[in-house]
């Protein structure tokens, strides 16, 4: 028999009847709160941005924050997130500062990785945040590989991986469950299920929709979360994280959540599906709810929101302020960092490059 | 000193990283405790246990994928792809994701890993065990990519391979992994990576070449030398990217007469590369047009495959042709 989907608040924020709540302060409370009401803010901004053609891309992960600072809150700081495009929440809880990641988006000098990929695409060695790539599942591998070498080293990282519901459908995905399996790796698959691959809906992308249940063909654990509550989100990934510590494997953790907005800036879902199946989901947005959870727990007030609304406002603005007066990376950081020194063909090429720019 | 072939070579510096660093593991599939389908990793998984040697499931997208997690979880992963016609289902990580990994993070993350594996023709294999894709991954940046032709070279080059910072791409020459022998040093020594080696000195004519086609080519110079009355300068490159060329070029400004041998497709191979950078940068040293022989452009054949792959009338035809231009 299949296993419940895992909730602990439900959609009015209430309590669910004989769910526990997880360990959690209130500080860590409004913590979690804040970091979700932030990355909300901060997609809005950035889609705005974009609309401005002040910004090339951006990707949101509006509706789905529960999911993704959930998960990500629960584990430790030596724990490796290995993300795909849209988890940028994910690097938020870590400790990643809004200018970086601006600087990430515009490109500029101050960009961490300079300038050389798409809004979105962020890295931290630092903070244990592996490098973002567009191609879609592959990034699942190195989370395998990452958990193999903390059981190889005798070390206590877990590595958790996001994908999502499309990227349950490469090989890349089914190749690391069946390793991760075989080795009893230390990983945890973290599919978002936000039902949307671009325009292709889950119900066209797999026979088997409840995604959790691939992980039966792996003998690996699967369960099936309530992707909206981020206190369901928090106590899984909490779960599966100290499983695989103990050197009991990993877990393929399926998050139920929605896309409510577009896929990126570049998308118009207008063109593929309805208002009313959105507008459902609307009614299940995982920050209203969990709004509405601290409010009735007397830890939160409207007053204290408001105040935070224009706290984030202020601060996403100042810090777009001054990201937009640095300038671009300089021509030589073009060739660095394809080998860990520059070769004979790529000084040739930098040469010629700089000497007519110098023109 | 003793003698090794190449599998015994690799063998050696295999187990000289694995004692002398212990985050350099070893796996792929078949390769722990049976050693490997060629036995490169014999003994290794009885030396160094199931941690650091050790059988993978069969996938190469998985074997490499985590492989560059292992990379940047602080080991040395040392995978081995059977054969190099199976690398393609690994294509993608390793074009996409260890190639690009230094760069697109900002050196934030980066690939410290050798991935090894067997190449190349006139083993009987047909299409699915002969293949030579060393120009795919040349033409990605972010790789380096060696093969050697000789033990020696072999030990050396892998040690160097296993202690650079970069993704490498090992090619080994399968047709001569035992037929090639020599003497090869116990312990520690590198061969620096990018540097080519002048196997014999000439006037009339260079050969430059790199791999299995090392032993094709030095074996009809012998014979045409002797025949003709020729001396011809053969350059093994041994390491493709970054690439030796002011070795190629002070051979050229030597004998004004190139040609290139490799086994791997004509078009848009790698002496295409070797050509272009010679008449860019020595035209009016040449005396004739640089020529290559190498392998057609078709599937690698079955039955015929000494007839696709170059041998020494292909080599004495193209040397003819330089000097009599
Ligand atoms: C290998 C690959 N194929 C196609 C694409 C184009 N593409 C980008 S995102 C996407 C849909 C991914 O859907 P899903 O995995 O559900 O993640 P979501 O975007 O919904 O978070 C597609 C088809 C890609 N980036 N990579
Ligand atoms: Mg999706």
């Amino acid at each position: 028999m299949r296993e419940q989907v895992q909730r602990i608040i439900d959609e009015n924020g209430k309590v669910i009847d004989g769910a526990q709540l997880p360990d959690l302060s209130e500080d860590d409370l409004i913590r979690l709160y804040r970091l979700m009401l932030f990355n909300r803010r901060v997609d809005e901004r950035m889609t705005k941005l974009q609309r401005q053609g002040r910004i090339g891309f951006y990707v949101g992960s509006t509706g789905e924050e529960a999911s993704i600072i959930g998960s990500a809150f629960a584990l430790e700081p030596e724990d490796w997130i290995v993300p795909c495009y849209r988890e940028v929440g994910a690097a938020f809880a870590r400790g990643y500062g809004l200018f970086d990641f601006l600087c990430q988006i515009y490109g500029n000098t101050q960009d961490v990785i300079k300038g050389r990929q798409m809004p979105c695409h962020w890295a931290s060695r630092e903070l244990r945040l592996a490098s973002v790539s567009s191609p879609v599942g592959t990034q699942i591998p190195h989370a395998l590989g990452m958990a193999m070498a903390a059981s190889i080293k005798g070390t206590q990282e877990v590595a958790l991986t996001f994908f999502g519901d499309g990227a349950t459908s490469t090989g890349d995905f089914h190749v690391s469950c069946n390793f991760a399996g075989v080795f009893k790796a230390p990983v945890i698959f973290l599919c978002r299920n936000n039902h949307w691959a671009i325009s292709v809906p889950v119900g066209a992308q797999t026979a088997q929709q409840d995604l959790a249940e691939k992980a039966k063909a792996y003998a690996i654990d699967g369960v099936r979360v309530d992707g909206n509550d981020v206190l369901a989100m928090y106590a899984a990934t909490r779960q599966a994280a100290e499983k695989a510590r103990r050197g009991e494997g990993p877990t393929l953790i399926e998050a139920q959540t929605y896309r409510q907005g577009a896929h990126t800036t570049s998308d118009d879902p207008r063109a593929y599906r309805d208002d009313a199946e959105v507008d459902q989901w609307l009614e299940k947005d995982p920050i209203c709810r969990f709004r509405t959870f601290l409010i009735e727990r007397g830890v939160w007030s409207e007053e204290q929101d408001s105040a935070l609304e224009e706290e984030f406002q202020e601060e996403i603005r100042a810090a777009i302020e001054e990201v937009e007066k640095i300038g671009p990376p300089d021509l030589d950081t073009l060739f660095e960092d394809v080998l860990d020194e520059v070769p004979w063909h790529l000084e040739e090429q930098r040469d010629e490059l700089k000497s007519l720019s110098d023109q | 000193m003793p003698k090794m072939n190449i599998i015994q070579a690799i063998n050696d510096a295999l187990r000289v990283e694995m004692r002398r660093d212990d985050r350099v593991v070893v796996f792929g599939e078949d390769v722990g405790k049976f050693g490997g389908v060629f036995r490169a990793t014999q003994g290794l998984q009885d030396e160094f246990g199931t941690k650091r040697s050790f059988d993978t499931p069969l996938s190469e997208t998985a074997i490499v994928g985590a492989a560059i997690g292992m990379a940047i979880n602080g080991l040395i992963p040392v995978s081995e792809i059977q054969f190099a016609d199976f690398i393609y289902p690994a294509f993608d990580q390793i074009v996409n994701e260890a190639a690009k990994m230094r760069y697109r993070s900002g050196a934030e993350l980066s690939c410290p890993m050798v991935i090894r594996t067997p190449y190349g023709g006139g083993i009987r294999g047909g299409h699915y065990h002969s293949q030579s894709p060393e120009a795919l991954f040349v033409h990605t940046p972010g790789l380096k990519v060696v093969i050697p032709s000789t033990p020696y070279d072999a030990k050396g080059l892998l040690i160097s391979a296993i202690r650079d910072p970069n993704p490498v791409i090992f090619l080994e020459p399968k047709r001569v992994y035992r037929a090639a022998r020599g003497e090869v040093p116990n312990g520690d020594y590198q061969i620096p990576l990018g540097e080519a080696k002048v196997l014999v000195e000439g006037e009339d004519a260079t050969i430059v070449t790199y791999g299995a086609m090392v032993h094709t080519v030095m074996d009809a110079v012998d014979k045409i030398s002797a025949s003709d009355g020729i001396t011809v300068e053969v350059i093994d490159l041994r390491t493709l990217l970054p690439w030796d060329v002011e070795t190629v070029l002070s051979s050229v400004e030597k004998t004004g007469r190139v040609a290139i041998v490799h086994e791997a497709p004509r078009t848009c191979g790698y002496g295409a590369e070797i050509a272009a950078t010679i008449a860019e940068k020595s035209l009016l040293n040449l005396q004739a047009p640089v020529l290559r022989v190498a392998g057609l452009d078709t599937p690698f054949p079955y039955t015929l495959e000494h007839e696709y792959l170059p041998n020494e009338k292909r080599i004495r035809k193209v040397l003819n042709d330089l000097i009599n231009y």
